[in-house]
């Protein structure tokens, strides 16, 4: 069984010493937010996450969801581990007090959100559809719904989810079909099918929200037609308590190659009950709001597979004695060598390594300026941490997720045929990743939406936000002897890119196909990059602490990773202009007969 | 009825201990530490004796130097209401433990003290009976049940033979063994309330304690690593070897 130790002293690192999270108590609502909560909150979530949900990953797995009659059964343990969960008042974490929640910072649900996916990602989804649902809700829904249905979602006594996806339509929602028709109320009637719904059904709630995408009868034709609406499983009576079953049930749950633990269902809606949610014809907005956020949370799982995937690959090439360094014998007292003398499998290792606390570094900036955004007093400031957040939001889901699936095949090949088979549970990493790369939009879909929405967006103000800090901090620090073998370096790649994105902006507004062929690239290029600066970040502060002789090796250890980085992880960005460079004509200059 | 409680900052019980390398003891630099797992067991009865309605009154208590902090706040997000400090950086040893602990009990007068039977790190299982003796209470180790009635505790104990149940009169003391509870994991809302709940310091010097050490560790070594076997023809063989060298049977 894959063992799992959540990262505790890199979050702390981080918080503390990198980003400075202690500023997030001083705003208003965040008071309680202080350094030594976030570590006490941390550490019993590790533990929850450790103790509770890893024992049930491989276990759910195995055994997946099971289908009867419109039932769902999660596997075994799944019931009782989502009690402890929730009782312990989880999901409330970030919520707001109002609905009974703990109010927290985003931030700090981001850093749970990872411990939970290292754990076991098909559990997470169950919590994590309900945040979708809550924060839809929350933010679009009138007052009576928020009370009627949010604080038992709160709670975790419901869950929620989101249905968008219909059997013809997936990426473009303007197509759908399900029918939502005024009865007169107040409330609607909603009919059509919903499929890839995430817990749309299960055995973990007594009641389940869903919010479903409908036309109505006057609808206007595409997006610009769609409305969101609630439909609860069981409908809810005044007095709070369960009512009549509603028609909105489950048709039969898919057979996945992953998170199998994880209830996909089909979602049949036969006049079932429903309300709006925001304003007629306006629920891809509603909708996007909880995009936006799922989108950073499907990062995060990317994330949490990456970090499980190497602290399995680590120690299995520590373990294993296997032949003898290519020098000689490095543990002569040994039959044989650990395999993680070998060149390759630290290559394997550290590429790991490097992206990972990269991508966390990422994760931690992303949380902190949400935070920022939702909170801040200042108008000017809250616009500004906006828009970094949808800038990065693209890049944070592809990138972690690409991370993930790339972590856990690294973790397969650095323990050889122990990894294909089941015993060990790497391969189900690989199996449970391969999903975060598709859903909350396809990576490919994150690279249309940098290039195509956040690029132009009021002429490169978002690129902005993070050009300018970047550039500020390589003039700040270019006679730094720290830097003195990463930053000329990189400061050249910065320089390149940003030229490269004037290019690719230019050439893209004459022929959109231009930022299409580009896109994948240019959004690797980017995460690139943005993972460069986020080593900057940390390779100073680490240096500045070398002298602390009690986490001497933590320091060192940074540091050497940052090498590494900036040596054999970075290059990849040339190859990428270069691709950018050559534009279009290679991919579009072909037929489609010819293929 | 209240309840005090001590407990004891260790390194975390999933570490691979290390020795140091000059041998006076191990390595506790950049080391994970949490509670001693019977002491967690200790405040998790405590708690439960309060929820049930038995206590009025649970009192977390450590001596340590500042970080044990932590792990008031661990208790009191457990259910512990407030929490004793006394602060103490040097090397801490089982009868300046107890007599720290009776001077504690003199100030606040519990009808009961709940520790874990012995802490984890130095495995000495002193203390919790060096208190019974000094404050001349009853006391009952090893517990693995715990009953209250009126005036007085049931124990069921886990010895040798079997269990066996003993009747204190209160005050008394216990200490627990692994099956008495199995610890709840803290929630949310109390993690963040235990930060408002109140530590006082308790300054044992002042109060004539000396926790200075008075046992001396000459040297700490990694137990020695196990010696390859042999195989034996037969039985007799086996039977001849257990009777005559090892001298077992």
């Amino acid at each position: 069984m894959p063992t799992y130790k959540a990262p505790l002293t890199d979050m702390q690192f981080l918080l503390n010493d990198v980003f400075d999270a202690s500023q997030l108590a001083k705003l208003p609502g965040y008071e309680e937010a202080t350094p030594d909560m976030f570590q006490s909150i941390l550490e019993e979530g590790a533990k929850l996450c450790e103790e509770v949900l890893l024992p049930i990953n491989q276990s759910g797995d195995i055994e997946g969801c099971t289908f009867k009659d419109g039932v769902v059964t999660t596997p075994k343990g799944f019931k009782e581990a989502y009690e402890t969960f929730t009782q312990g008042g989880w999901m409330g974490l970030s919520c707001s007090k109002e609905f009974g929640g703990q109010g927290l910072p985003l931030l700090l649900n981001f850093l749970l959100d990872e411990m939970v996916c290292s754990a076991n990602l098909s559990f997470g989804m169950y919590p994590g559809l309900s945040h979708g649902a809550y924060n839809a809700i929350e933010k679009h829904g009138v007052q009576e719904l928020k009370e009627k249905y949010l604080p038992k979602m709160v709670t975790g006594e419901w869950s929620g989810t989101m249905c968008l996806t219909e059997p013809h339509c997936g990426t473009d929602l303007g197509l759908i079909k399900t029918k939502a028709i005024p009865k007169g109320d107040g409330s609607y009637s909603i009919s059509g099918t919903k499929i890839f719904i995430s817990a749309g059904e299960q055995d973990l709630t007594e009641n389940i929200i869903h919010l479903v995408l409908a036309k109505l009868p006057d609808a206007p034709p595409g997006v610009r037609g769609i409305s969101l609406f609630l439909v609860p499983k069981f409908l809810v009576k005044d007095d709070g308590g369960i009512g009549a079953r509603n028609g909105a049930v489950c048709g039969s749950i898919e057979h996945k190659m992953g998170i199998k633990a994880s209830a996909t269902c089909v979602m049949n809606f036969d006049n079932a009950t429903g309300w709006l949610v925001g304003v007629p014809n306006k629920g891809m907005k509603a909708m996007f709001t909880m995009m936006n956020e799922a989108r950073l949370a499907v990062g995060l799982q990317g994330l949490g597979i990456a970090e499980v995937a190497y602290q399995n690959g680590l120690s299995y090439a520590k373990d294993r004695l296997q032949g003898r360094g290519l020098k000689g014998a490095v543990f002569p007292d040994k039959v044989a060598d650990p395999i993680i003398v070998h060149p390759d499998v630290r290559r394997m290792l550290l590429t790991m390594k490097s992206i990972t606390e990269g991508a966390r570094a990422l994760a931690v900036w992303v949380g902190m300026n949400l935070d920022i955004e939702t909170k801040h007093t200042d108008a000017t400031t809250r616009e500004e941490a906006g828009e970094l957040v949808a800038l990065l939001t693209p890049i944070t889901k592809a990138l972690m997720t690409d991370h993930g699936f790339d972590a856990a095949n690294l973790a397969v090949q650095i323990m050889g045929g122990h990894g294909y088979i089941r015993e060990y549970g790497v391969e189900q990493f690989v199996r449970d990743a391969r999903i975060t790369q598709i859903y909350e939009g396809t990576n490919g879909i994150q690279a249309l939406d940098l290039v195509g929405r956040k690029m132009p967006e009021r002429f490169g103000r978002m690129l902005r936000r993070f050009f300018w800090p970047c550039a500020e901090f390589i003039k700040e620090n270019s006679s730094n002897p720290a830097f003195a073998d990463i930053l000329p370096n990189f400061a050249k790649t910065f320089q390149r890119f940003q030229m490269i994105s004037l290019l690719m902006a230019q050439r893209s507004f004459a022929n959109p196909e231009e930022a299409g062929a580009a896109a994948t690239d240019y959004l690797r290029g980017f995460s690139l990059l943005v993972l460069g600066y986020m080593w900057l970040l940390m390779v100073k502060t680490a240096h500045g602490k070398l002298a602390d002789a009690s986490e001497k090796s933590f320091y060192e250890s940074k540091l050497k990773t940052a090498d590494f980085y900036f040596a054999k992880v970075l290059p990849e960005i040339n190859a990428r202009m270069m691709n950018i460079q050559a534009g279009s004509k290679p991919v579009m200059g072909m037929s489609a007969d010819l293929f | 009825m209240k309840i005090l409680v001590p407990v004891k900052r260790v390194i975390d019980f999933n570490v691979k201990i290390r020795v140091k390398a000059d041998n006076s003891g191990v390595e506790t630099a950049n080391v994970k530490m949490g509670m001693n797992p019977f002491d967690e067991i200790a405040v998790e009865e405590a708690v439960r004796l309060k929820e049930k309605g038995k206590a009025t009154e649970v009192i977390a208590v450590t001596i340590g130097p500042a970080q044990c902090q932590d792990l008031l706040r661990t208790a009191m997000a457990i259910g512990a209401d407030r929490s004793i400090h006394a602060l103490f950086d040097g090397e801490t040893q089982p009868l300046g433990v107890a007599k720290t602990l009776k001077a504690i009990v003199d100030q606040e007068k519990p009808d009961m003290v709940i520790l874990g039977k012995q802490a984890i790190d130095g495995d000495n299982n002193q203390v919790g009976q060096m208190l019974g003796a000094l404050l001349g209470w009853g006391q009952a180790t090893f517990a693995s049940k715990v009953e209250l009635g009126a005036g007085s505790v049931n124990v069921t104990r886990e010895v040798d033979g079997g269990l066996e149940t003993l009747q204190l009169k209160l005050p008394a003391i216990i200490t627990t063994d692994l099956r008495l509870n199995e610890p709840r994991y803290a929630t949310l809302p109390n993690i963040m309330k235990a930060k408002k709940k109140p530590i006082e310091p308790f300054d044992a010097a002042a109060k004539g304690v000396d926790l200075s050490p008075r046992i001396k560790t000459l040297r700490v070594d990694e137990p020695g690593s196990r010696k390859a076997g042999i195989k034996v023809p037969d039985v007799a063989t086996l039977v001849d070897k257990l009777k005559n060298e090892a001298k077992v049977i």
